[in-house]
């Protein structure tokens, strides 16, 4: 599938493409545009305003596309759930969970996207997160931070 | 989104216009709370604005979505004020109210350093830290403060660090 976002990505959308291609569409190809009036027909937009697949309000609370595409999925995986908490804090900064891993990750995300441009940036964030992925597995496992 | 406005040309500024039905109060109450965290220069009764950049539009924008989908109406608009001095004024309004929030972080962190014990102070310096680096993110016009501000959180941070080592 085609999957389309905004130019100028940032961890709510590095996030959400690598959650599209590993757990919801391993073939997908990502494109970039400037806004929702650009989207091709037959490509599903995600992280723009008005689309399916943004922020939106649950139980009460805003949350990010990250958290939408879980829940459209329902993709219930614990850790994904963790990822979630740190692109909600980093993306909307509401205080809503205690992720201090966000602040961090935030600014690696800024800077990549000032020396990169948005298909490096999700090239380079894949493994990231892959990575991301695995450390809060384990600890979701040891019930504390691993090693 | 390199169509967008940078900031640093101090020329363009991102305007919401909005509507929130004022029943139920609950989704009101949120786009008013994120507008705060947000910073915004209030214009107008339901028109905020913020200096225009990436990161101000998208901010935005997401306010924008938030107020349509709780049933009610929003435009974002990219602006200018027609006199340099109108801008100058909306600046100094939010950099006064920065100023402010500093100024009240800048007594707690000096009142803690005689007032309080080894642990009131370190979860004190723990909350002050959080406190300074929303303010900063909203903080557009750096206000003066803001070095009172982190310098006071800076000796906490020393007094708080002293007295844990007499401690040990």
């Amino acid at each position: 599938m085609r999957w389309v976002t905004r130019r100028g990505v940032h961890i709510d959308r590095a996030a959400t493409a690598w959650l599209i291609r590993r757990f919801v569409d391993a073939a997908a190809e990502f494109e970039f545009v400037a806004g929702p009036t650009e989207v091709a027909e037959g490509a599903i937009p995600f992280d723009m305003r008005g689309v399916e697949l943004g922020h939106r309000s649950h139980g009460g609370h805003q949350e990010c596309t990250f958290e939408t595409v879980l829940r459209r999925h329902d993709l219930t995986d614990p850790v994904l759930w963790k990822i979630a908490e740190v692109v909600h804090e980093a993306d909307l900064e509401d205080d809503r969970f205690d992720a201090p891993d966000a602040a961090g990750l935030d600014v690696v995300l800024r800077g990549l996207s000032l020396i990169l441009d948005d298909a490096a940036v999700l090239a380079v964030t894949e493994p990231v997160f892959d990575g991301l992925y695995e450390y809060y597995r384990r600890a979701v496992l040891l019930g504390r931070p691993p090693a | 989104m390199s169509s967008s406005a940078d900031r640093s040309s101090g020329l363009q500024w991102v305007l919401l216009s909005y509507r929130v039905p004022r029943e139920p109060s609950t989704p009101r109450i949120a786009v008013w709370r994120k507008l705060k965290r947000l910073g915004v220069a209030q214009l107008g009764d339901g028109l905020v604005a913020l200096p225009a950049d990436a990161r101000t539009r998208e901010q935005l924008e997401w306010v924008a979505e938030e107020v349509e989908q709780a049933g009610g109406s929003a435009m974002l608009w990219i602006a200018r004020p027609d006199t340099e001095e109108e801008e100058q004024r909306i600046a100094a309004e939010m950099a006064a109210a920065r100023a402010a929030e500093y100024r009240a972080v800048r007594d707690q962190a000096l009142a803690a350093r005689t007032a309080v014990g080894l642990d009131d102070g370190a979860g004190l310096l723990r909350r002050l830290r959080a406190e300074l680096r929303r303010i900063e993110r909203r903080d557009h016009f750096p206000a003066v403060d803001g070095d009172a501000a982190r310098a006071a959180v800076k000796d906490l941070a020393a007094h708080v660090g002293q007295k844990r080592r007499e401690r040990a």
